[in-house]
């Protein structure tokens, strides 16, 4: 066999038509190297020692051939006991991934070695939910431009007190979606990458919530006013989400019950919304909310088919957080005053009681969505509004 | 007991391939350490001496140690080699647009090499220019002086005075003009190669008489077993530039021993002679 170089030099890339003659040979088997380059021959020795392949300079009679290579086989040596990592499609995922296939493509064939990923959640049956894909596809169809999407320059003309009350409630938003951006990012940085559609569809979470913080304080500040208030009971609350490290118990905590707790609350800041800019940030934030939400029970639902223990450790996690709570003042009243005074609209004894009764509509609401999602996981009715009781004051 | 071998620092990467040959070493039953040095004269004084069992050296350090230790009626073994320090060239390049068609058309001419106690891009070129019959102005570009031309760096600006045309020629190992072409160092096509040694080695394995026989062949073999195959080795053998291990001969050494007589670099015993090598 001869491979014929041209005036191609090996310093402008001809070694990828030699390694391209020698790759289907076998080792031992010989090909002659021609070509016109003057350094050819040298060149083909440097690069052929470097391989693993060996060299004879052609003699005269060999027309035109410069050097012989004979083919060696540290190409084939590292890429023997290689293997594929799974399949591309989810059809091609495997139950416990090697920590050494680390980032490389799902389906890709792995060269055996390398550095192993600390990644701690790294089972089918921890991360894995069959909606993934679809949500995943879902959530990056539905991603929004918050500088297009939300009619800033909309009027927004309210007395002091209604907008204080708006930006309180901003102000309270901004900070449970910081937490919701920084539970997700951090479970995603301890999967697999095997189980890319999960991380996918964690990472459009994390940049949802990033959105949400954006467009909420955005809201806030639209007036030239001050950010409100933020309580220790809030902060205390929120920080027993970041606490969870259990993925199925941070997901349950986080989008069964907060996110869909939040559902309620953005549809209550929608319905009452006393200005067009408040209302349309908290619609779409719902969106996005809502598809957090599936996302979460469709991994419990998923887990509690292979777990039979998992209501247990559910209920468990409601009640550890409860008792971690008990000591703690819940909703901030400023939250809940605004939310009265957002609903109300206006200054008047019965706008007040109007404002009043909603909230309290809401609160029953959030009760009802998070009985019905407990159910749906398989919670018996009365167990189900025993736990959404125990569900933190804080609503996220 | 363990084996203590010695190595030059010539770049970080030699304590992740040290440090990986050690685990592997031991992991596979040879009691083996390593130490390292900042230049190749210390550790061939010590290797000589019995300080160290064996030694990573350079073909300039074998030769000097090989003459400490004849010299202190001891032996030395080149236990293995790279494949990759087997026959190696050196050449002599001019630009392809100077007049310069062989290498006897350099004489009187200024030629660039590597530093003093570089045997591929100073010692053996020279030799061969010598042997030639081919006098010529030397202009030696002196970067990590100590570490025998492991230091691509005095090679590199040989190269790139060539370029420059502050010289006629330059010296330099034939893998180096590979990569200088490549990285661009030297344009391709901008120079012509018009003198080529005859083939050397580089780098062995060497062992002292301070070990056991025993321990001698189970290092040896051990080293001929490691595999392109086994994860654990070939990151290694990656870095330290082989894919395997060849037993060590001395037939590829016998041209550098007469450069450095030639230019008095090392005495008939190992001392340093050489007047104006500091490493």
């Amino acid at each position: 066999m001869i491979v014929d170089l041209g005036d191609l030099g090996f310093e402008q890339g001809a070694h990828i038509l030699l390694q391209r003659a020698l790759g289907p040979l076998r080792p031992g088997d010989e090909v002659g190297v021609a070509g016109l380059d003057p350094a050819l021959a040298m060149h083909v020795e440097v690069w052929c020692r470097a391989k693993g392949h060996h060299t004879r300079r052609a003699d005269d009679n060999d027309d035109g051939i410069r050097v012989w290579v004979t083919r060696g086989r540290a190409d084939l040596d590292r890429w023997m006991h290689a293997e594929r990592a799974g399949g591309p499609s989810p059809l091609g995922i495997v139950d416990a991934p090697p920590a050494h296939w680390g980032l490389a493509a799902r389906g890709a064939l792995v060269e055996p070695g390398g550095p192993p990923i600390a990644a701690d959640l790294a089972s089918r049956e921890l991360v894995w939910a069959d909606l993934a894909p679809a949500l995943y596809a879902n959530a990056a169809a539905s991603q929004w431009d918050p500088a297009t999407a939300i009619a800033w320059d909309a009027p927004v003309d309210l007395v002091p007190e209604i907008e204080r009350a708006v930006v309180q409630v901003m102000t309270f938003l901004v900070e449970n979606e910081q937490a919701a951006l920084v539970v997700p990012a951090r479970l995603l940085a301890r999967i697999h990458p095997h189980f890319r559609e999960v991380l996918q569809l964690l990472a459009v979470q994390a940049a949802d919530e990033a959105r949400h913080v954006e467009v909420f304080t955005r809201r806030a500040l639209l007036t030239g006013g001050e950010m409100g208030t933020s309580s220790v009971s809030g902060r205390e609350s929120l920080a027993t989400l970041l606490r969870e490290p259990d993925f199925s118990m941070a997901s349950f905590l986080l989008s069964v019950l907060g996110e869909g707790s939040f559902l309620n609350l953005l549809t209550f800041i929608d319905r009452n919304a006393p200005d067009p800019v408040t209302r349309q940030v908290a619609r779409m934030a719902r969106q996005d909310e809502a598809r957090h939400v599936a996302f979460g029970v469709a991994h419990l639902q998923h887990q509690g088919t292979l777990d039979r223990t998992l209501l247990g450790r559910l209920r468990g996690a409601i009640e550890q957080r409860h008792e971690t709570l008990i000591s703690s003042a819940g909703l901030n009243q400023d939250v809940f005053d605004s939310l009265v005074v957002l609903a109300a609209g206006e200054w008047t004894p019965a706008g007040i009681r109007r404002g009043y009764a909603a909230v309290q509509q809401l609160q029953a609401e959030m009760d009802e969505g998070r009985q019905h999602r407990l159910v749906r996981l398989g919670f018996p009715h009365d167990e189900a509004a025993e736990l959404s009781a125990l569900h933190t004051r804080n609503f996220m | 007991m363990t084996l203590l071998m010695g190595a030059v620092a010539y770049d970080p990467k030699v304590v992740t391939i040290w440090g990986g040959f050690r685990s592997w070493l031991n992991d596979n039953g040879l009691p083996f350490d390593f130490v390292l040095y900042s230049q190749y004269e210390r550790q061939a004084e010590d290797l000589a001496e019995g300080r160290i069992d064996a030694a990573w050296n350079s073909p300039l350090a074998w030769i000097r140690s090989r003459r400490l230790a004849e010299a202190r009626g001891r032996t030395l073994t080149p236990l293995v080699m790279r494949d990759t320090d087997r026959d190696l060239t050196s050449l002599i390049v001019v630009r392809a647009d100077s007049p310069f068609k062989d290498v006897a058309d350099l004489k009187g001419e200024t030629v660039a090499v590597g530093a003093v106690d570089s045997p591929q891009a100073t010692l053996l070129p020279l030799s061969y220019l010598a042997s030639r019959d081919v006098p010529v102005n030397v202009r030696r570009f002196d970067v990590g002086v100590g570490l025998h031309g492991d230091h691509i760096g005095g090679e590199r600006d040989a190269a790139r005075a060539l370029i420059a045309g502050s010289v006629a020629a330059a010296c330099m190992i034939d893998s180096n003009h590979l990569l200088f072409g490549r990285e661009g160092t030297l344009p391709a096509g901008s120079t012509r190669v018009i003198g080529q040694t005859a083939p050397f080695d580089h780098c062995n394995m060497t062992v002292g008489e301070t070990v056991s026989d025993r321990t001698r062949a189970d290092f040896a073999e051990l080293l001929l077993s490691m595999s392109y195959t086994d994860p654990k080795v070939r990151p290694l053998f990656d870095l330290e530039g082989l894919t395997r291990w060849e037993p060590g001969r001395t037939s590829g050494y016998p041209a550098l021993e007469k450069a450095v007589d030639e230019t008095g670099f090392y005495d008939a015993a190992g001392a340093v002679t050489a007047a104006d090598y500091r490493p």
